[in-house]
């Protein structure tokens, strides 16, 4: 069954007299547990197809279903619901809020938006934390820890509401090359180890090639769309 | 809830010396107005408390129309037997409320020392229930060590001491009191100098107190008549509450009669002292007003910096999943945080400050009266409203930049640097 299914879906964006076709007439169809790649230049429409299936924006046509739930007309407060249980998020400035620790900031959307309870709270946001590799480092502020590190905090916050469907918008960009490869390892892990999707958006030519499925995005459209074939896994395991 | 006091508390605490500058200005707003308001309700209820306890009384009662001709201090609108004893049996039923109650007849005089002659305005009273009425009277009189129930007897005088000075007129000194009757006839009578009193007003006081039973033979008076009733409350504040429920009883008595009925008035209606504290309020009122402007501003000015400042992590908060109306109450309670900080760090400063006011003794002049010790205090209820006041405006200010937080698009929150 698919997670995510785009129909026609454009965007467009008005700035004074001017528009401009962020998205055009996109049809997409994006399976669950997979750990997919929009990859292309800047301006491409990565972004903006990562806010419209992420219910943070609002095609200007076309229907977007997320986990079978038609999500283009949620109001604010439906949306906001709808990200808080079904939809994790990675940022590409890691986005870790500077006055809770790492800890805290893991535990922000079991408090703030599913209001789970103490003990099942404190068992989850532990076990996120040692997934990701941060346990030791749960009672630093965001300030005291390195840039691989937030990122991978950042990942167990969008992991531990359960969600079906994570979207990372360049979660390596603001990383150096071995960070970012661990990062990119880390969340391959975490859908493997949770059944989760997983959708980044990426210009790095190298750290594309980890996804299962790359789509190709130019000019607002969607031009390729590569399937990874275990046997190119298998070479790249090797190598 | 506890998790968005926390969250909000580490915000104001991020920005350690605005929230500070902002807090200590809210500080200083309230510390000066419940200081102010301490020291000047102290010296309105000083005042206010001078002018009722040795003169006026918290309300009067009087023959309709007498007020509005008192200048002329009218005889022919005294109150009769029948009528004293319906009052009397009025104020009697509530003497819960009450604590006494004085008779009076207002009058004017001619007072001679043989060798010249002035005019005088006299209250004669029974100086027993006077002192219970008025029980700061006596304190008016110089040098006054006699009893206080007693403090004029029959035969007596208690003059005004400018009118002392003007005839040169010592204690013991023998003058003649010269009045119209009722009838129009003209009588005199002599007196002794028994006391002179400090004015209340100042050196224009024309005011003398004589004994109710000589007032009845100088005016010739036959039988008990009076042509005021000054009242004291048990508890001043509760003026308004006994000033209607008194109106209403005096109403039906009013009702009951053919003749012109009965008038009451509160000190303030009589006195033009009232301006004076009335104007107190309002100084009281401004001062709030400043620092209501205070709160809003500062706090407007901080909450909106604080928005500004946080629209990429509105933007994360909200990508996450949170609601927009917890977005609006992160911020509001920032604000109420603030206000409720300042006010409680505000009022605790404000109460060592009146109580250093106190250790001080600092002491002042109101009219004649000199050297008076300014004891300022301030009610928990005023320190309370003040408080409340604080916390309001803290919670309104903060409350536009709040909603302005929660209806961000969390997409072009996202996108802000």
């Amino acid at each position: 069954m698919s997670l995510i299914e785009l129909k026609k879906v454009s965007r467009i964006y008005k700035m004074g007299e001017t528009s401009i076709q962020a998205l055009a007439d996109i049809n997409l169809d994006i399976e669950q547990q997979t750990f997919v790649s929009f990859v292309g230049p800047s301006g491409s429409g990565k972004t903006t197809l990562l806010n419209l299936i992420g219910c943070l924006d609002k095609p200007s046509n076309g229907e977007i279903k997320v986990n079978n739930v038609r999500v283009n007309e949620f109001n604010r407060k439906d949306a906001a619901v709808f990200r808080g249980t079904n939809i994790g998020f990675i940022f590409q400035n890691f986005n870790l809020l500077p006055i809770l620790t790492v800890y805290e900031n893991v535990e922000y959307p079991l408090i703030m938006v599913q209001n789970i309870p103490e003990k099942e709270r404190r068992d989850r946001v532990l076990k996120y934390l040692d997934a990701v590799g941060m346990t030791d480092q749960k009672d630093k502020y965001p300030s005291q820890i390195s840039g691989g590190q937030k990122q991978r905090a950042a990942v167990a916050r969008a992991l531990v509401s359960d969600p079906k469907l994570v979207l990372a918008d360049e979660p390596t960009a603001n990383l150096d090359h071995k960070s970012a490869f661990m990062v990119i390892e880390l969340m391959r892990q975490m859908q493997r180890e949770l059944n989760t999707a997983f959708i980044f958006s990426t210009h790095d030519p190298k750290i594309v090639k980890e996804a299962e499925i790359i789509y190709t995005l130019e000019d607002g459209k969607l031009v390729n769309r590569e399937q990874i074939t275990n046997s190119d896994i298998n070479a790249k395991e090797k190598n | 809830m506890k998790n968005i006091f926390k969250i909000s508390l580490r915000n104001l605490l991020r920005y350690k010396r605005r929230t500070l500058l902002t807090s200590l200005l809210i500080i200083l707003g309230v510390v000066m107005v419940v200081v102010f308001s301490g020291i000047s309700k102290s010296f309105k209820e000083m005042m206010i408390g001078t002018i009722t306890d040795s003169m006026m009384g918290h309300l009067q009662i009087h023959k309709k129309g007498y007020v509005s001709s008192i200048d002329n201090l009218p005889l022919h609108l005294n109150l009769k037997d029948e009528e004293i004893n319906n009052l009397k049996s009025l104020l009697d039923e509530n003497s819960d409320a009450i604590e006494a109650y004085t008779f009076r007849i207002k009058f004017g005089a001619m007072l001679s020392n043989y060798e010249q002659t002035t005019n005088i305005r006299l209250t004669a009273v029974n100086p027993e229930m006077e002192n219970r009425a008025s029980p700061a009277l006596v304190a008016r009189i110089n040098d006054f060590s006699g009893e206080a129930n007693f403090f004029v007897k029959q035969g007596e005088l208690i003059i005004p001491e400018n009118l002392a000075k003007g005839l040169k007129l010592k204690i013991g000194q023998e003058v003649v009191l010269v009045a119209t009757n009722q009838d129009g006839s003209v009588n005199g009578m002599s007196f002794t100098i028994a006391g002179i009193m400090t004015g209340l007003t100042g050196p224009s006081g024309r005011d003398g107190y004589m004994h109710i039973d000589d007032a009845k033979d100088l005016l010739r008076i036959y039988g008990n008549e009076i042509n005021e009733i000054a009242i004291r409350l048990e508890d001043s504040d509760n003026l308004k509450n006994v000033n209607k429920m008194l109106s209403q009883n005096l109403k039906s008595l009013n009702s009951a009669i053919d003749r012109p009925g009965y008038e009451l008035h509160t000190w303030a209606q009589l006195s033009p002292f009232s301006t004076i504290a009335t104007i107190v309020d309002l100084l009281i009122y401004i001062v709030k007003i400043v620092l209501i402007s205070i709160v809003l501003i500062s706090i407007l000015n901080v909450m909106m910096m604080s928005v500004f400042e946080r629209v990429s992590e509105i933007g994360t908060i909200s990508a996450i999943g949170t609601l927009p109306s917890k977005i609006l109450w992160l911020f509001v309670t920032e604000g109420f945080l603030l206000g409720l900080i300042s006010a409680i760090v505000g009022s605790i400063i404000s109460v060592i400050s009146l109580y250093l006011i106190n250790i001080a003794e600092l002491h002042f002049s109101f009219g004649r009266m000199q050297d008076i010790l300014l004891k300022t205090s301030i009610s928990i209820s005023e320190l309370i409203i003040v408080s409340i006041i604080v916390i309001v405006i803290s919670i309104f200010s903060s409350f536009q930049p709040a909603y302005k937080a929660s209806k961000m698009e969390p997409v072009d929150a996202l996108r802000h640097v």
